[in-house]
């Protein structure tokens, strides 16, 4: 039987995974899926406590769907920016578009 | 029979992960992803969560990896193989990833969660349901409209002139 722990874990796990592709992606669009990696391991979580602490009430699995629907309007949100990104640069590196830093 | 099922999906879920934020090829990278997306889908089958693991699928493997193999399509020069895919920071990036999740692990084993005695499984679609159009109705429908006003601003952002 799968304790909680174990799920805990493995969304730490998956969450610390989707840190590293955020930190170390160059590709705009390689940064949104880690993101999409880091919203998946908090649905996790909410579902892991919904069915553990509080079974009846499904708190955790009404707040997932909220997520899912955040990460959802995330997604075209960010993808439509990457997409306008590369037709008014060329390129799409993180790295390279920093002309609003100074 | 519950574990090594979770050991099994625990296991597709870290290594696609892996391969999404490490292979070269972005188009590659959002394949793993898919993969990664149908895992966690099963894990919520194995939590009771019947309806989530429909969205799951639905929205994240329908919609959302579709949306990103678009982008991918649309930025094309960038799948090629000879460029660089990650920076500089690395080595430093695993560092600081590897400490915190040291100090989750210890902070999750260390804490003890009120575990509820009831862990059988039951039907959720129509307790989801009715607290979507009771106790959280106002926050539902403000989630509708911050999805429709996110979709409305894409297009425009998107748009050409």
């Amino acid at each position: 039987m799968a304790t909680l722990d174990h799920y805990l874990i493995l969304s730490a796990i998956l969450f610390c995974i989707g840190i590293f592709g955020l930190l170390t992606r160059r590709n705009a669009i390689g940064v949104l899926m880690s993101i999409e990696l880091m919203f998946n391991s908090a649905n996790i979580n909410f579902i892991a406590f919904s069915k553990f602490i509080t079974p009846e009430a499904l708190t955790g699995q009404i707040f997932a769907v909220f997520v899912i629907t955040v990460a959802a309007a995330e997604a075209a949100v960010g993808l439509a920016i990457v997409v306008l990104m590369y037709r008014n640069f060329d390129i799409v590196n993180v790295d390279n578009i920093n002309f609003m830093k100074w | 029979m519950e574990l090594p099922i979770f050991y099994i999906l625990a296991a597709i879920i870290i290594v696609s992960a892996l391969f999404v934020v490490t292979l070269r090829n972005i188009f590659h990278s959002a394949l793993m992803l898919i993969l990664c997306f149908f895992g966690v889908a099963g894990l919520y089958v194995t939590l009771h969560a019947d309806f989530l693991a429909a969205v799951q699928v639905l929205i994240y493997v329908g919609a959302v990896t579709i949306l990103m193999i678009f982008a991918v399509m649309l930025t094309q020069q960038l799948t090629g193989r000879k460029i660089q895919q990650l920076n500089d920071q690395p080595l430093p990036a695993a560092l600081i990833i590897l400490s915190l999740l040291i100090l989750l692990i210890v902070s999750i084993t260390r804490t003890g969660f009120e575990i509820a005695d009831n862990l059988e499984p039951m039907p959720t679609v129509g307790t989801i349901g009715k607290a979507f159009m009771t106790t959280y109705v106002l926050p539902f429908e403000i989630v509708s409209v911050v999805l429709l006003v996110a979709l409305i601003g894409a297009i425009v952002i998107a748009r050409r002139e």
